[in-house]
């Protein structure tokens, strides 16, 4: 068994995995632990898709 | 002159914590079913075994301690600490032979890197386990 991810999709695993635990872990109250998840997650998306276009444009 | 008081806290009882931590490391989220943190604990295994699983489907390699230059030391010893820091899922995984050569490619480089990351979640589920063994979070 062996799977083939595109980047996107192994960096969107990777995102949602690493929010779950920081989100668990860093805050005390469930509801702040839930709104640090999606930030941390929001993060990940924005530095994914920025960083994208940036060697999309990076590359001419 | 006011003199400052520096008050030392007494350091937290072994028995307090080293078990909470100890099942950590063995069972992602296990130090929190241990202290009764089911919810979270769910999460953590979850979040942990799935990025580790992931990085084993993306044939990711294991390190190894090596020796040599600065730079090889504290990569492959690094990353080893981190691989081993996955607890019972890096050693079933050695023990039922899983081995994998670092080769070029970016599905198996995700891979290495989704299996470091376990360990070092991991360690980061350790340390709230220990937080809240001591009391200093609920």
């Amino acid at each position: 068994m062996h799977m083939n991810l595109s980047h996107f999709e192994a960096a969107f695993l990777f995102s949602l995995f690493t929010s779950v635990v920081l989100g668990v872990v860093t805050k005390r109250t469930d509801r702040d632990r839930l709104h640090y998840g999606f930030y941390t997650f929001a993060c990940f998306m924005l530095a994914l898709f920025g960083i994208g276009w940036l060697m999309y444009f990076g590359h001419g | 002159m006011a003199k400052e008081k520096i008050q030392k806290q007494a350091a937290p009882p072994l028995g307090a914590w080293v078990p909470a931590v100890a099942l950590g490391w063995l069972i992602p989220g296990g130090g929190h079913f241990l202290l009764k943190r089911t919810g979270r604990g769910g999460l953590l295994l979850a979040s942990v075994t799935g990025m580790f699983l992931c990085g084993l489907l993306m044939r990711g390699a294991m390190f190894q301690p090596q020796t040599g230059d600065f730079l090889t030391i504290i990569i492959n010893t690094g990353g080893f600490l981190g691989d081993v820091c996955s607890g019972i899922l890096y050693l079933l995984s050695v023990w039922l032979g899983y081995t994998q050569a670092d080769v070029a490619g970016h599905v198996h480089d995700y891979g290495t890197k989704f299996l470091v990351t376990a360990g070092l979640l991991n360690i980061l589920a350790m340390v709230d386990a220990y937080e809240i063994a001591i009391g200093r979070k609920d």
